[in-house]
Protein backbone atom coordinates (compact mmCIF):
# COMPACT_ATOMS: atom_id res chain seq x y z
CA UNK A 1 0.00 0.00 0.00
CA UNK A 2 1.11 3.47 -0.75
CA UNK A 3 1.35 5.17 3.14
CA UNK A 4 0.72 8.83 3.98
CA UNK A 5 4.28 9.98 5.13
CA UNK A 6 4.66 13.86 6.17
CA UNK A 7 6.86 15.94 4.72
CA UNK A 8 7.93 17.25 8.04
CA UNK A 9 8.65 14.07 10.02
CA UNK A 10 11.88 12.09 10.58
CA UNK A 11 11.74 8.14 10.87
CA UNK A 12 13.54 5.63 12.17
CA UNK A 13 14.36 2.36 10.97
CA UNK A 14 11.95 0.68 12.99
CA UNK A 15 8.87 2.90 12.04
CA UNK A 16 9.32 5.54 14.66
CA UNK A 17 8.66 9.06 13.66
CA UNK A 18 9.59 12.38 15.05
CA UNK A 19 8.14 15.45 14.44
CA UNK A 20 10.54 18.47 15.97
CA UNK A 21 9.63 22.27 17.51
CA UNK A 22 12.50 23.66 18.87
CA UNK A 23 14.13 21.41 20.69
CA UNK A 24 10.76 19.33 21.56
CA UNK A 25 10.51 16.07 19.41
CA UNK A 26 6.96 14.66 19.17
CA UNK A 27 6.94 10.83 18.84
CA UNK A 28 4.66 8.57 17.33
CA UNK A 29 4.41 5.30 14.93
CA UNK A 30 4.13 5.49 11.18
CA UNK A 31 0.99 4.62 9.03
CA UNK A 32 2.47 1.81 7.63
CA UNK A 33 3.25 0.25 11.48
CA UNK A 34 0.11 0.69 12.48
CA UNK A 35 -1.17 -0.90 9.25
CA UNK A 36 0.89 -3.90 9.96
CA UNK A 37 0.02 -3.57 13.62
CA UNK A 38 -3.97 -3.34 12.86
CA UNK A 39 -6.09 -3.03 15.65
CA UNK A 40 -4.30 -1.20 18.64
CA UNK A 41 -5.75 -1.48 22.16
CA UNK A 42 -3.49 0.04 24.44
CA UNK A 43 -0.50 1.69 24.72
CA UNK A 44 2.04 1.38 27.29
CA UNK A 45 4.10 5.15 27.65
CA UNK A 46 6.99 5.93 29.23
CA UNK A 47 6.51 8.13 32.50
CA UNK A 48 7.23 11.95 32.41
CA UNK A 49 10.81 12.68 33.22
CA UNK A 50 12.37 9.61 32.14
CA UNK A 51 15.70 9.64 30.48
CA UNK A 52 15.44 7.87 26.81
CA UNK A 53 18.19 6.93 24.74
CA UNK A 54 17.85 6.61 20.95
CA UNK A 55 17.38 2.99 20.01
CA UNK A 56 16.33 1.59 23.52
CA UNK A 57 12.79 0.27 24.05
CA UNK A 58 10.71 2.92 25.45
CA UNK A 59 7.35 1.98 25.16
CA UNK A 60 4.60 -1.16 23.97
CA UNK A 61 1.96 -0.82 21.58
CA UNK A 62 -0.80 -3.78 22.09
CA UNK A 63 -2.70 -4.94 18.99
CA UNK A 64 -5.70 -7.34 19.63
CA UNK A 65 -3.01 -10.17 18.88
CA UNK A 66 0.89 -9.23 19.73
CA UNK A 67 2.32 -6.34 21.88
CA UNK A 68 5.30 -4.82 20.03
CA UNK A 69 7.96 -2.68 21.43
CA UNK A 70 8.69 1.11 20.50
CA UNK A 71 12.24 2.67 20.52
CA UNK A 72 12.68 5.77 20.53
CA UNK A 73 14.53 7.70 17.51
CA UNK A 74 15.86 10.37 19.35
CA UNK A 75 17.85 10.71 23.51
CA UNK A 76 16.32 13.17 25.79
CA UNK A 77 13.63 13.43 28.69
CA UNK A 78 10.18 12.63 28.71
CA UNK A 79 8.35 16.14 28.94
CA UNK A 80 4.41 14.71 28.12
CA UNK A 81 2.65 11.85 26.99
CA UNK A 82 -1.10 11.71 25.14
CA UNK A 83 -3.39 10.94 27.65
CA UNK A 84 -6.03 10.73 25.16
CA UNK A 85 -4.35 7.33 24.25
CA UNK A 86 -5.79 5.98 27.90
CA UNK A 87 -9.12 5.82 26.39
CA UNK A 88 -8.86 5.89 22.74
CA UNK A 89 -5.91 3.72 21.89
CA UNK A 90 -7.66 3.25 18.11
CA UNK A 91 -5.93 6.83 17.88
CA UNK A 92 -3.09 5.43 16.58
CA UNK A 93 -4.78 3.94 13.79
CA UNK A 94 -7.07 6.70 13.01
CA UNK A 95 -4.05 9.34 12.72
CA UNK A 96 -0.83 7.65 13.51
CA UNK A 97 1.08 11.05 12.26
CA UNK A 98 -1.21 13.69 14.59
CA UNK A 99 -3.85 12.76 17.16
CA UNK A 100 -2.15 9.04 18.05
CA UNK A 101 0.99 11.13 18.68
CA UNK A 102 2.72 9.13 22.33
CA UNK A 103 5.68 11.41 23.73
CA UNK A 104 7.49 14.28 23.57
CA UNK A 105 10.87 14.39 24.05
CA UNK A 106 13.78 17.38 25.31
CA UNK A 107 16.32 16.69 23.19
CA UNK A 108 19.61 16.20 24.44
CA UNK A 109 21.66 15.60 21.05
CA UNK A 110 19.46 16.67 18.70
CA UNK A 111 22.78 15.78 16.50
CA UNK A 112 20.84 12.59 16.02
CA UNK A 113 18.03 13.24 13.64
CA UNK A 114 20.73 13.51 11.51
CA UNK A 115 20.96 9.66 11.31
CA UNK A 116 17.07 9.47 11.10
CA UNK A 117 15.64 8.87 7.67
CA UNK A 118 13.88 11.87 5.26
CA UNK A 119 10.87 11.02 4.33
CA UNK A 120 12.05 9.85 0.59
CA UNK A 121 14.71 7.25 2.29
CA UNK A 122 11.56 6.24 4.30
CA UNK A 123 9.22 5.67 1.89
CA UNK A 124 11.65 3.56 -0.41
CA UNK A 125 12.27 1.58 2.69
CA UNK A 126 8.85 0.36 3.34
CA UNK A 127 8.61 -0.01 -0.48
CA UNK A 128 5.82 2.68 -0.66
CA UNK B 1 4.16 -26.82 3.61
CA UNK B 2 0.90 -25.19 5.66
CA UNK B 3 -2.51 -26.97 4.38
CA UNK B 4 -4.78 -24.91 2.84
CA UNK B 5 -8.54 -25.20 2.36
CA UNK B 6 -10.89 -24.79 -0.82
CA UNK B 7 -11.75 -21.07 0.06
CA UNK B 8 -7.51 -20.43 -0.41
CA UNK B 9 -8.51 -18.21 -3.41
CA UNK B 10 -11.28 -16.44 -2.06
CA UNK B 11 -8.92 -15.47 0.96
CA UNK B 12 -6.85 -13.96 -0.86
CA UNK B 13 -8.84 -12.79 -3.22
CA UNK B 14 -10.49 -10.74 -0.25
CA UNK B 15 -6.94 -9.52 1.12
CA UNK B 16 -7.23 -11.59 4.15
CA UNK B 17 -4.35 -11.60 6.77
CA UNK B 18 -2.89 -15.32 6.11
CA UNK B 19 -1.19 -17.10 9.28
CA UNK B 20 -0.35 -20.55 10.52
CA UNK B 21 -3.28 -21.97 12.52
CA UNK B 22 -1.71 -25.13 13.67
CA UNK B 23 -0.23 -26.03 10.05
CA UNK B 24 -3.03 -24.73 8.05
CA UNK B 25 -2.97 -21.13 6.50
CA UNK B 26 -5.83 -19.54 7.68
CA UNK B 27 -7.04 -15.51 7.45
CA UNK B 28 -6.74 -14.26 11.03
CA UNK B 29 -8.24 -11.47 9.72
CA UNK B 30 -9.87 -9.32 6.48
CA UNK B 31 -10.26 -5.71 7.14
CA UNK B 32 -9.71 -5.84 11.45
CA UNK B 33 -10.82 -8.24 14.31
CA UNK B 34 -12.51 -5.39 15.84
CA UNK B 35 -14.73 -4.64 13.05
CA UNK B 36 -15.10 -8.19 12.49
CA UNK B 37 -15.72 -8.93 16.06
CA UNK B 38 -18.86 -6.34 15.88
CA UNK B 39 -19.94 -7.63 12.40
CA UNK B 40 -20.90 -11.18 14.24
CA UNK B 41 -22.34 -9.30 17.33
CA UNK B 42 -24.56 -6.31 15.67
CA UNK B 43 -25.13 -8.40 12.46
CA UNK B 44 -23.00 -10.93 10.82
CA UNK B 45 -20.03 -12.87 9.88
CA UNK B 46 -18.78 -15.59 8.02
CA UNK B 47 -16.02 -18.10 8.75
CA UNK B 48 -14.31 -20.34 6.84
CA UNK B 49 -14.36 -23.58 9.37
CA UNK B 50 -12.95 -25.91 6.79
CA UNK B 51 -9.79 -27.01 8.75
CA UNK B 52 -11.98 -28.83 10.91
CA UNK B 53 -12.39 -32.09 10.92
CA UNK B 54 -15.65 -34.81 10.12
CA UNK B 55 -15.68 -38.48 11.36
CA UNK B 56 -18.91 -40.11 10.37
CA UNK B 57 -19.91 -42.93 12.74
CA UNK B 58 -22.41 -46.09 11.77
CA UNK B 59 -23.82 -48.83 12.49
CA UNK B 60 -26.29 -50.74 14.82
CA UNK B 61 -23.01 -50.51 17.40
CA UNK B 62 -22.87 -46.51 16.66
CA UNK B 63 -24.58 -45.41 19.35
CA UNK B 64 -23.73 -47.76 22.32
CA UNK B 65 -20.11 -47.12 21.02
CA UNK B 66 -20.18 -43.19 21.12
CA UNK B 67 -21.60 -43.61 24.48
CA UNK B 68 -18.75 -45.32 26.16
CA UNK B 69 -16.02 -42.90 24.08
CA UNK B 70 -17.92 -39.48 25.02
CA UNK B 71 -18.49 -38.39 27.90
CA UNK B 72 -22.12 -36.60 27.33
CA UNK B 73 -25.35 -38.86 26.68
CA UNK B 74 -25.83 -39.89 23.25
CA UNK B 75 -29.30 -41.66 24.32
CA UNK B 76 -30.75 -37.86 25.19
CA UNK B 77 -30.39 -37.10 21.07
CA UNK B 78 -33.42 -37.17 19.20
CA UNK B 79 -32.82 -37.59 15.39
CA UNK B 80 -31.04 -34.59 13.41
CA UNK B 81 -30.47 -33.24 16.90
CA UNK B 82 -26.66 -32.58 18.33
CA UNK B 83 -24.70 -32.04 21.52
CA UNK B 84 -21.50 -30.86 22.88
CA UNK B 85 -19.16 -33.44 24.12
CA UNK B 86 -16.02 -34.50 24.93
CA UNK B 87 -13.54 -37.24 24.45
CA UNK B 88 -11.17 -38.41 27.12
CA UNK B 89 -8.63 -40.57 28.04
CA UNK B 90 -8.16 -43.34 30.92
CA UNK B 91 -7.66 -40.45 33.54
CA UNK B 92 -10.43 -38.62 32.28
CA UNK B 93 -7.96 -35.66 30.34
CA UNK B 94 -9.57 -33.97 27.58
CA UNK B 95 -8.65 -35.33 24.15
CA UNK B 96 -10.93 -33.09 22.65
CA UNK B 97 -14.07 -31.56 22.56
CA UNK B 98 -16.76 -31.61 19.97
CA UNK B 99 -20.45 -31.51 18.38
CA UNK B 100 -22.12 -35.40 18.30
CA UNK B 101 -25.12 -35.06 15.98
CA UNK B 102 -27.62 -38.11 15.20
CA UNK B 103 -28.03 -37.85 11.70
CA UNK B 104 -30.04 -40.60 11.12
CA UNK B 105 -30.90 -43.59 13.90
CA UNK B 106 -27.66 -45.44 13.35
CA UNK B 107 -25.45 -42.87 11.70
CA UNK B 108 -23.35 -39.73 13.77
CA UNK B 109 -21.57 -36.79 12.71
CA UNK B 110 -18.81 -36.09 14.93
CA UNK B 111 -17.51 -32.33 14.03
CA UNK B 112 -14.03 -32.46 15.68
CA UNK B 113 -11.36 -29.43 16.44
CA UNK B 114 -8.88 -29.23 13.49
CA UNK B 115 -5.50 -29.67 15.87
CA UNK B 116 -7.06 -33.02 17.04
CA UNK B 117 -8.25 -34.68 13.64
CA UNK B 118 -5.49 -37.37 13.60
CA UNK B 119 -4.97 -38.12 17.43
CA UNK B 120 -9.06 -38.42 17.75
CA UNK B 121 -9.24 -40.96 14.46
CA UNK B 122 -6.20 -42.61 16.24
CA UNK B 123 -8.07 -42.78 19.61
CA UNK B 124 -11.41 -43.78 18.25
CA UNK B 125 -10.21 -46.20 15.77
CA UNK B 126 -7.88 -47.63 19.01
CA UNK B 127 -11.31 -47.54 21.09
CA UNK B 128 -13.03 -49.73 18.06
CA UNK B 129 -10.36 -52.35 17.89
CA UNK B 130 -10.70 -53.25 21.38
CA UNK B 131 -15.49 -52.88 21.62
CA UNK B 132 -16.80 -56.11 21.95
CA UNK B 133 -19.65 -55.14 19.42
CA UNK B 134 -16.87 -53.88 16.39
CA UNK B 135 -18.61 -55.65 13.54
CA UNK B 136 -21.35 -53.58 13.74
CA UNK B 137 -19.70 -50.21 13.97
CA UNK B 138 -18.23 -48.51 10.80
CA UNK B 139 -15.73 -45.47 11.56
CA UNK B 140 -14.66 -43.39 8.44
CA UNK B 141 -12.37 -40.25 8.82
CA UNK B 142 -13.88 -37.85 6.12
CA UNK B 143 -13.02 -34.29 7.33
CA UNK B 144 -10.41 -33.98 4.04
CA UNK B 145 -13.80 -34.69 2.01
CA UNK B 146 -15.47 -31.87 3.50
CA UNK B 147 -15.58 -28.24 4.03
CA UNK B 148 -17.27 -26.15 6.52
CA UNK B 149 -18.63 -22.37 7.24
CA UNK B 150 -19.91 -20.94 10.39
CA UNK B 151 -21.91 -17.84 9.79
CA UNK B 152 -22.97 -16.02 13.23
CA UNK B 153 -24.82 -13.21 14.11
CA UNK B 154 -28.59 -11.74 15.12
CA UNK B 155 -29.56 -11.10 11.28
CA UNK B 156 -28.53 -14.61 10.05
CA UNK B 157 -31.85 -15.93 10.15
CA UNK B 158 -33.27 -13.54 7.78
CA UNK B 159 -30.71 -14.63 5.20
CA UNK B 160 -29.67 -18.32 5.54
CA UNK B 161 -32.85 -19.88 3.57
CA UNK B 162 -31.78 -17.74 0.61
CA UNK B 163 -28.70 -19.32 0.33
CA UNK B 164 -30.84 -22.83 -0.01
CA UNK B 165 -33.68 -21.36 -2.08
CA UNK B 166 -33.47 -24.17 -4.51
CA UNK B 167 -35.26 -26.83 -2.87
CA UNK B 168 -38.69 -25.71 -2.68
CA UNK B 169 -40.09 -28.52 -0.69
CA UNK B 170 -37.67 -27.72 2.32
CA UNK B 171 -38.81 -25.88 5.38
CA UNK B 172 -37.75 -22.96 6.28
CA UNK B 173 -34.24 -23.33 8.48
CA UNK B 174 -34.73 -20.28 10.01
CA UNK B 175 -38.10 -21.03 11.47
CA UNK B 176 -37.71 -24.39 12.08
CA UNK B 177 -34.27 -25.61 12.69
CA UNK B 178 -33.77 -25.40 16.65
CA UNK B 179 -30.90 -24.92 18.40
CA UNK B 180 -28.42 -27.63 17.89
CA UNK B 181 -30.88 -29.25 15.76
CA UNK B 182 -28.93 -30.37 11.94
CA UNK B 183 -31.12 -30.51 8.36
CA UNK B 184 -29.82 -31.68 5.35
CA UNK B 185 -29.82 -29.47 2.17
CA UNK B 186 -28.95 -29.01 -1.32
CA UNK B 187 -26.74 -26.99 -3.16
CA UNK B 188 -25.56 -27.70 -6.27
CA UNK B 189 -27.38 -31.16 -5.99
CA UNK B 190 -24.90 -31.93 -3.36
CA UNK B 191 -25.41 -32.92 0.17
CA UNK B 192 -25.28 -29.91 3.28
CA UNK B 193 -25.50 -30.47 6.69
CA UNK B 194 -27.04 -27.37 8.14
CA UNK B 195 -26.74 -27.16 12.37
CA UNK B 196 -27.89 -24.38 14.53
CA UNK B 197 -24.79 -24.07 16.59
CA UNK B 198 -22.16 -21.62 17.05
CA UNK B 199 -18.96 -20.70 18.44
CA UNK B 200 -19.67 -17.25 19.24
CA UNK B 201 -22.64 -16.82 21.34
CA UNK B 202 -25.20 -15.45 18.84
CA UNK B 203 -27.82 -16.93 16.66
CA UNK B 204 -26.33 -18.68 13.95
CA UNK B 205 -25.60 -21.53 11.38
CA UNK B 206 -22.94 -24.08 10.79
CA UNK B 207 -22.52 -25.99 6.99
CA UNK B 208 -20.79 -28.61 6.45
CA UNK B 209 -20.27 -29.41 2.44
CA UNK B 210 -18.38 -31.46 0.02
CA UNK B 211 -14.88 -29.83 -0.45
CA UNK B 212 -15.87 -29.10 -4.01
CA UNK B 213 -18.56 -27.15 -3.38
CA UNK B 214 -18.27 -24.92 -0.56
CA UNK B 215 -16.34 -22.12 -2.70
CA UNK B 216 -19.36 -21.53 -4.10
CA UNK B 217 -21.49 -21.98 -1.03
CA UNK B 218 -19.23 -19.24 0.63
CA UNK B 219 -19.76 -16.90 -2.34
CA UNK B 220 -23.84 -17.65 -2.20
CA UNK B 221 -23.60 -16.99 1.57
CA UNK B 222 -21.68 -13.17 1.06
CA UNK B 223 -24.33 -12.37 -1.59
CA UNK B 224 -27.03 -13.34 0.41
CA UNK B 225 -25.76 -11.53 3.26
CA UNK B 226 -24.68 -8.99 1.79
CA UNK B 227 -28.06 -6.53 2.15
CA UNK B 228 -27.67 -7.76 5.89
CA UNK B 229 -24.03 -6.26 6.77
CA UNK B 230 -22.17 -9.89 6.17
CA UNK B 231 -18.58 -9.67 6.82
CA UNK B 232 -16.15 -12.49 6.28
CA UNK B 233 -14.55 -12.99 9.56
CA UNK B 234 -11.06 -14.48 10.50
CA UNK B 235 -9.72 -16.69 13.48
CA UNK B 236 -8.76 -13.26 15.18
CA UNK B 237 -12.69 -12.31 15.53
CA UNK B 238 -13.42 -16.22 16.56
CA UNK B 239 -11.32 -15.82 19.24
CA UNK B 240 -12.31 -12.88 20.51
CA UNK B 241 -15.74 -13.79 20.39
CA UNK B 242 -15.94 -17.17 21.64
CA UNK B 243 -13.28 -15.88 25.21
CA UNK B 244 -16.34 -13.43 25.38
CA UNK B 245 -18.60 -16.39 26.12
CA UNK B 246 -15.80 -18.22 27.63
CA UNK B 247 -16.37 -21.33 25.48
CA UNK B 248 -13.23 -23.27 25.97
CA UNK B 249 -10.27 -23.84 22.64
CA UNK B 250 -8.57 -26.85 22.58
CA UNK B 251 -4.85 -26.32 23.32
CA UNK B 252 -6.09 -23.60 25.92
CA UNK B 253 -8.76 -24.70 28.57
CA UNK B 254 -8.62 -28.24 27.60
CA UNK B 255 -5.38 -30.78 27.41
CA UNK B 256 -4.78 -34.50 27.96
CA UNK B 257 -3.96 -33.20 31.29
CA UNK B 258 -7.01 -31.64 31.86
CA UNK B 259 -10.17 -33.14 33.03
CA UNK B 260 -13.61 -31.68 31.95
CA UNK B 261 -14.64 -31.03 35.84
CA UNK B 262 -11.94 -29.02 36.02
CA UNK B 263 -12.50 -27.04 32.80
CA UNK B 264 -16.56 -26.13 34.37
CA UNK B 265 -17.78 -28.68 32.01
CA UNK B 266 -19.50 -31.21 34.45
CA UNK B 267 -22.82 -30.03 32.28
CA UNK B 268 -21.64 -31.82 29.55
CA UNK B 269 -20.36 -35.06 31.67
CA UNK B 270 -23.24 -38.16 32.19
CA UNK B 271 -21.91 -39.83 34.88
CA UNK B 272 -25.09 -41.55 35.49
CA UNK B 273 -25.30 -42.98 32.39
CA UNK B 274 -23.23 -46.32 32.53
CA UNK B 275 -19.27 -46.65 32.34
CA UNK B 276 -17.46 -44.58 29.73
CA UNK B 277 -13.79 -43.87 29.16
CA UNK B 278 -12.28 -41.70 32.40
CA UNK B 279 -15.93 -42.45 34.29
CA UNK B 280 -14.09 -43.14 37.09
CA UNK B 281 -11.76 -40.30 37.60
CA UNK B 282 -14.66 -37.80 36.69
CA UNK B 283 -16.86 -39.43 39.35
CA UNK B 284 -13.75 -39.42 41.86
CA UNK B 285 -13.15 -35.65 41.01
CA UNK B 286 -16.71 -34.83 41.42
CA UNK B 287 -17.26 -36.27 44.99
CA UNK B 288 -13.81 -35.16 46.07
CA UNK B 289 -13.41 -32.37 44.00
CA UNK B 290 -10.72 -30.87 41.72
CA UNK B 291 -7.21 -29.49 41.75
CA UNK B 292 -7.66 -26.85 39.61
CA UNK B 293 -10.51 -24.79 38.63
CA UNK B 294 -11.29 -22.71 35.69
CA UNK B 295 -12.31 -19.39 36.32
CA UNK B 296 -13.02 -16.21 34.14
CA UNK B 297 -11.78 -12.84 35.18
CA UNK B 298 -11.77 -9.21 34.02
CA UNK B 299 -9.30 -6.14 34.70
CA UNK B 300 -9.77 -3.84 37.08
CA UNK B 301 -8.68 -0.68 34.68
CA UNK B 302 -7.43 -0.27 31.49
CA UNK B 303 -4.11 -1.77 31.04
CA UNK B 304 -2.48 -3.89 28.35
CA UNK B 305 -4.72 -6.84 27.88
CA UNK B 306 -3.95 -10.31 29.36
CA UNK B 307 -2.89 -13.02 27.49
CA UNK B 308 -2.14 -16.75 27.36
CA UNK B 309 0.50 -18.06 30.10
CA UNK B 310 0.67 -14.87 31.87
CA UNK B 311 1.01 -15.72 35.64
CA UNK B 312 -2.14 -14.84 37.54
CA UNK B 313 -1.42 -13.76 41.63
CA UNK B 314 -3.22 -13.65 44.37
CA UNK B 315 -3.51 -9.83 45.24
CA UNK B 316 -2.49 -8.36 48.33
CA UNK B 317 1.29 -7.89 49.53
CA UNK B 318 1.12 -11.32 50.57
CA UNK B 319 0.21 -12.08 47.12
CA UNK B 320 1.58 -15.11 44.77
CA UNK B 321 1.75 -17.25 42.03
CA UNK B 322 -1.42 -19.28 41.94
CA UNK B 323 -2.09 -20.05 38.07
CA UNK B 324 -1.74 -18.59 34.59
CA UNK B 325 -4.21 -17.21 31.97
CA UNK B 326 -5.19 -19.44 29.34
CA UNK B 327 -7.48 -17.50 27.16
CA UNK B 328 -6.98 -13.63 27.39
CA UNK B 329 -7.33 -10.45 25.03
CA UNK B 330 -8.63 -7.01 24.66
CA UNK B 331 -13.08 -7.53 25.16
CA UNK B 332 -14.08 -5.62 21.71
CA UNK B 333 -17.52 -5.46 23.51
CA UNK B 334 -16.90 -4.75 27.12
CA UNK B 335 -13.49 -2.40 26.27
CA UNK B 336 -11.63 -4.14 29.09
CA UNK B 337 -9.32 -6.92 29.48
CA UNK B 338 -10.89 -10.34 29.90
CA UNK B 339 -9.70 -13.85 30.33
CA UNK B 340 -9.84 -17.72 31.61
CA UNK B 341 -7.26 -19.16 33.70
CA UNK B 342 -6.37 -21.98 36.06
CA UNK B 343 -6.38 -21.23 39.75
CA UNK B 344 -6.87 -23.49 43.03
CA UNK B 345 -10.54 -24.12 43.96
CA UNK B 346 -10.43 -22.41 47.11
CA UNK B 347 -9.29 -19.35 45.54
CA UNK B 348 -12.00 -19.34 42.48
CA UNK B 349 -14.60 -18.05 44.18
CA UNK B 350 -16.54 -14.94 42.29
CA UNK B 351 -15.48 -11.26 43.34
CA UNK B 352 -12.06 -12.46 44.44
CA UNK B 353 -9.43 -10.06 43.87
CA UNK B 354 -6.62 -11.32 41.48
CA UNK B 355 -3.47 -9.70 39.39
CA UNK B 356 -2.40 -10.97 36.32
CA UNK B 357 1.34 -10.32 35.68
CA UNK B 358 2.18 -7.93 32.96
CA UNK B 359 5.35 -7.96 31.61
CA UNK B 360 6.95 -7.60 35.42
CA UNK B 361 4.25 -5.15 36.72
CA UNK B 362 0.37 -6.48 38.60
CA UNK B 363 -2.71 -5.68 36.75
CA UNK B 364 -5.27 -6.32 38.97
CA UNK B 365 -8.49 -7.94 37.68
CA UNK B 366 -11.41 -9.58 39.64
CA UNK B 367 -12.71 -13.21 39.36
CA UNK B 368 -16.35 -13.30 37.52
CA UNK B 369 -18.57 -15.75 37.12
CA UNK B 370 -19.18 -17.28 33.42
CA UNK B 371 -19.50 -15.67 30.51
CA UNK B 372 -17.82 -12.43 30.30
CA UNK B 373 -20.33 -11.05 27.84
CA UNK B 374 -23.99 -11.40 27.81
CA UNK B 375 -26.38 -10.31 25.18
CA UNK B 376 -28.19 -8.18 26.92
Amino acid sequence: MSANIPGDVKHAKTHEWVRVRDTVATVGISDHAQHELSDVVFVELPVVGRQLQAGAACAVVESVKTASDIYSPVSGEVTAVNPQLVQHPELVNRDPYGAGWFFQVRLSQPSELDALLAPADYSRQIGA
Amino acid sequence: MLKRTSLFAAHQKLGARLVDFGGWEMPLQYSSILEEHHAVRTAAGLFDISHMGQIVVRGGGAPEFLNRVLTNDIRKLQSRQGQYTLMCNERGGAIDDLYVYQVEAEEFLLVVNASRISADAAWLNQQLAAFPGRSTVDLKNLSSDFGALALQGPKTAQFIDACFSSSSSSQSLAATLRKNEIARREFLARPVFVSRTGYTGEDGFEMVAPAEITPALWAKVLEAGAPFGLKPAGLGARDTLRTEVCYPLYGHELDEDTTPLEAGLGAFVALAKGDFMGRSVLADQKARGTAKKLVAFKSAEKSAPPRPHYPIWSAGPDGRPIGRVTSGTQSPSLGIGIGMGYVPPEMSAANSAIAIEIRGKHAPATIVPKPLYRKS
